[in-house]
């Protein structure tokens, strides 16, 4: 087989040697080793992670993420002699399109043939990397420019050696499609033949390093690359975490606490045991508060096969503490978020004096908003699957955050973090759940059970939505007082909803600000009075990031709260909505009393109003706003900024007589400016519309008596084919690649419920303030 | 020991009748495509074909499928339908995760042998199973027109 191959099997068999791994060619291992340990072990001579660069206060974007950015490509490049250039992407794919889209950045910048390129999962190892927690919709926005200037860096060491082989001056030559030509005599090189000589040539200063003029982008934003995995997952090939097979493999299951808190008292496994196929029944000690992404506990059954192990789980016979949620129940918690909302709280923004404008004010409006709790029903359910040899740990897993699977790993069997390799599969779906690990953690706690033998922990669908990281509960209180005109003079927003930060810190009990920053605090009307307040939420179940998190119940407040004030100021929505927002105008969002930005810095993404607005006209016109349509149909609205983009979506409903809802079309448009895979981009928005429209309309979990009450998709129902919108047009604002990218994968979701809700109100006068809308349309 | 045909191939396998056919598909014969979403044929990712006709694995025991003949992901691409299928996926770029394709793939093939020119009703109907987390309905549609020749565009 061909050189990169040799490679890729050679490193593949030396993984748990997080210094052993990508370089230009064989030959500079040596020499990059030199240099590793020169320099500590793991910071390279360019891409400083921002630890290293910790007197430069205060860091925003990637610089202030764990372990930063690496844009070295002796750590992303790898060209074999045979002339394939392998490109390392260490940002897990769930379906964003990151494998495709991270490695044609760095393709572009490098000349490279992407016909020629292959791609590799990096393993967790941000040292190494950089930061790998792929969410926050933060891949393309951080690592742009590191892996642009990774790419020119490689393909600047290629044409030096080129123009060193020749003789010749440097300027001479330049790198086109896999080879460097000498142009006054049209002599050629391909990357195969120069790799060694370009490996050990220094890598250049960042001050030398030569972009690409965007006008010589021949990937980047052309859309026109086929989806790098697409054949593999078409034929079935494609490998995500619950595909892991390991010669000798054990399969688990585990039976968990059903409430959060909750333990086991004991538990009687001589049925299980009887079970055929059933090898091992194991207690997995359960993780005192706060959760963290430890396992919940329980009690395993490992088994030769994943059914089995599922027969011996039915035949546990367990005696269970609750503990101290088991009276958790969502009716009665609606009804203590409700009484939180309905009282002055913890005022986190204050612009002018809401209570004596209201008072002066024409008129008084007030409407309140409940959000269920979700789930996040990725198709993959968790899985992981680990083994133990000679001391060291490998673990496989469809895992966002590797180095926190690798760390709790560690941490959890007592050894140190070199000692255990996570391999990072394909994720089937992650929306925030895969971030959390415990499933890794739980394979390998079951590895050490058994010797050290293959196990792999399958989640089933029960566990995924009993024992779930769920998106939070909210209820969502808004007061508004109007003019004469019915235009908005103060404007309050209450919030109330259990923190993700219980998850982290036993007790928290307010949104953090990196919450309140998504969509409620940061709203940046034109309204001269505002007050924001956040009222205190016990959480009584384990609270984790949903795709788009925060932004779901604020948003969906927010842009319903605005229709409901211009309904009864009789004005159209959409005008009324661009009245709100105000004129263009670019705010500090300090000024917005947000201190958080999405860890972004202020100065660079500002939140512009006049994006918002551009957003919103765009939406509306290529919907056809103002048009004609029969009774029953109408057209809704809705603008939010999240993830530093701007999106607005234009949905169109038709509700039938006996309350049928039918979405015919949708129109999104999006600005997250420049656009390293526009079709990509599309997909993402596509499929936010259909997440929103999913949540909208159908999507809850209730509990009772501390317990999760849906067991799998006929309870817990998402939105299938024949109930989802029938055509989605993405409209994509033109950007500039000189100016800071956006987020993609998650500001999609906010604005589909409320233009959705909005919709429904035009059709049909009613007012959509609970979600799910599931039956509320009904006669 | 269980005879199954397998993708053409005959396989026995030593795990009790009851056992349902994806387990044994995927750790007993390592046939990883086929894949696991509910085990109660409620979401479509599964979905093989048994004698020609789309079932769910996740709830078929094996006990029921002597002298059937059993086609997964694996194989679908050698027969007509199934590779124009496996094509127009690609070309219209309707993957996201793609863990729900195989399913999708295998009940979309399913209805081009049976009806080659479907309407959207008919593939509403076809399809109402298989559940997409990522949402890319609008081009599976797309895609399964084009595959039946039809001029599908990325919705």
């Amino acid at each position: 087989m061909n050189a990169p191959l040799e490679l890729i099997r050679g490193l593949a068999a030396n993984e748990a040697s997080p210094d052993d791994a990508w370089v230009i060619a064989n030959v500079s291992r040596r020499r990059f080793l030199r240099g590793a340990s020169a320099l500590g072990g793991f910071v390279l001579a360019v891409g400083l992670p921002s630890a290293v660069r910790a007197a430069d206060p205060p860091k925003y974007g990637a610089d202030g993420m764990p372990h930063g950015w690496v844009d070295s490509p002796l750590v992303f490049v790898a060209i074999g002699e045979d002339g394939v250039v392998s490109i390392v992407c260490a940002r897990s794919e769930m379906g964003q399109g990151v494998r495709t889209g991270m490695p044609i950045i760095v393709a572009d910048e490098l000349e490279a043939d992407w016909a020629r390129v292959r791609v590799v999962q990096a393993p967790g190892d941000e040292a190494r990397y950089g930061n790998q927690d792929t969410d926050g919709s933060r891949s393309t926005r951080h690592f742009f420019m590191p892996m642009r200037r990774c790419g020119a860096a490689a393909r600047q060491m290629l044409e030096a050696a080129a123009a060193a082989r020749w003789k010749v001056p440097v300027s001479e030559v330049q790198a086109k499609n896999s080879e460097v030509v000498h142009g006054p005599t049209g002599r050629r090189l391909g990357y195969g033949a120069l790799a060694k000589e370009a490996a050990l040539l220094p890598v250049p200063a960042d001050d030398a390093i030569r972009l690409k003029d965007p006008a010589q982008f021949r990937y980047i934003g052309t859309g026109k690359l086929k989806l790098l995995d697409a054949h593999d997952i078409v034929t079935g090939k494609a490998q995500y975490g619950m595909d892991t097979r390991v010669a000798g493999m054990l399969y688990a299951v585990v039976a968990r606490p059903q409430v959060y808190g909750g333990k086991v008292t004991s538990y009687d496994a001589a049925d299980a045991l009887k079970v055929p196929g059933v090898v091992r029944v194991v207690a997995i000690e359960p993780t005192p508060s706060p959760p963290y992404f430890n396992p919940l506990g329980g009690v395993a059954v490992i088994a030769r096969n994943t059914w089995a192990a599922m027969q011996g789980r039915k035949a546990l016979k367990i005696t269970w503490d609750d503990g101290p949620n088991a009276d958790y129940d969502s009716v009665a918690f609606r009804v203590t978020l409700e009484e939180a909302a309905r009282k002055p709280a913890k005022v986190v923004r204050n612009d002018g004096d809401f209570a004596a404008a209201a008072a002066a004010a024409a008129k008084r409006i007030e409407a309140e908003y409940y959000l269920p709790h979700l789930a996040h029903a990725s198709m993959e359910p968790p899985a992981a699957s680990a083994r133990i040899v000679q001391g060291k740990c490998e673990v496989w897993g469809c895992f966002q955050s590797p180095q926190a699977a690798r760390d709790l790993v560690a941490k959890r069997l007592g050894m140190p973090a070199e000692d255990v390799t996570v391999h990072v599969t394909l994720l089937g779906g992650g929306f925030g759940r895969k971030s959390k690990p415990d499933y890794g953690v739980e394979a390998a706690i079951l590895s050490k059970a058994v010797d050290g033998k293959p196990v792999k922990v399958v989640w089933t669908r029960d566990d995924d939505l009993h024992n779930d990281y769920f998106h939070t509960v909210s209820v969502e209180h808004l007061e508004a007082g109007v003019d004469a005109q019915g235009r908005p003079v103060a404007w309050l927003h209450r919030t109330v909803a259990p923190t993700i930060v219980s998850t982290f810190e036993a007790g928290a009990n307010q949104e953090a600000n990196w919450e309140l920053g998504m969509g409620v605090i940061n709203v940046p009307f034109a309204i001269p009075n505002i007050r924001i307040e956040n009222a205190e939420a016990i959480a009584h179940t384990r609270i984790g990031w949903f795709r788009s998190v925060s932004n779901i119940p604020h948003a969906f407040a927010v842009q319903s709260f605005v229709g409901e004030l211009a309904a009864a100021a009789g004005r159209d929505p959409k005008d009324y909505l661009l009245e709100v927002i105000g004129p263009a105008r670019v705010v500090s969002p300090q000024m917005l009393g947000d201190t958080w930005n999405h860890g972004e810095s202020p100065e660079r993404y500002p939140v512009d109003t006049g994006r918002l607005r551009r957003v919103t006209e765009l939406a509306a016109s290529e919907a056809g706003w103002g048009r004609s349509l029969p009774k029953g149909s109408a057209l809704g609205i809705a603008a939010h900024y999240s993830f530093v983009s701007y999106i607005a979506a234009v949905v169109e409903v038709k509700v039938d007589a006996k309350g049928e809802l039918t979405i015919p079309r949708v129109d999104i448009a999006v600005d997250c400016g420049a656009c390293v895979n526009p079709e990509r981009v599309i997909a993402q928005m596509q499929g936010s519309c259909v997440m929103g429209v999913s949540l909208a309309t159908l999507g809850e979990i209730t509990f009772k008596t501390g317990r999760a009450q849906q067991d799998n998709f006929h309870q817990y129902e998402v939105t299938r084919m024949p109930a989802a919108p029938g055509v989605i047009r993405v409209h994509i604002v033109p950007g500039d690649y000189s100016k800071p990218l956006g987020g993609v994968g998650e500001p999609g979701v906010p604005p589909v419920a409320p233009a959705l809700c909005n919709a429904i109100f035009a059709a049909t006068g009613k007012r959509i303030r609970q979600l799910p809308i599931r039956d509320q349309l009904k006669a | 020991m269980i005879k199954l045909d397998i993708n053409g191939k005959q396989h026995d396998v030593d795990v009790p009748g009851d056992t349902p056919l994806l387990w044994v598909l995927r750790d007993e014969l390592g046939l990883t495509g086929t894949k696991f979403g509910c085990g109660m044929a409620l979401c479509g990712a599964c979905t093989v074909h048994i004698n020609g006709l789309p079932g769910r694995a996740c709830v078929t025991p094996i006990s029921t499928l002597a002298g059937k003949k059993v086609v997964t992901i694996e194989a679908i691409g050698t027969d007509k339908v199934g590779g124009t299928v496996q094509a127009a996926w690609v070309e219209l770029g309707v993957p996201q995760c793609g863990y729900c394709q195989a399913g999708q793939i295998m009940s979309a093939t399913a209805l081009l042998k049976r009806k080659p020119k479907p309407t959207d009703a008919d593939i509403d109907d076809a399809m109402t199973g298989n559940i997409c987390r990522c949402g890319t309905y609008g081009r599976i549609r797309a895609a399964i027109k084009h595959a039946a020749g039809e001029k599908g565009e990325a919705a």
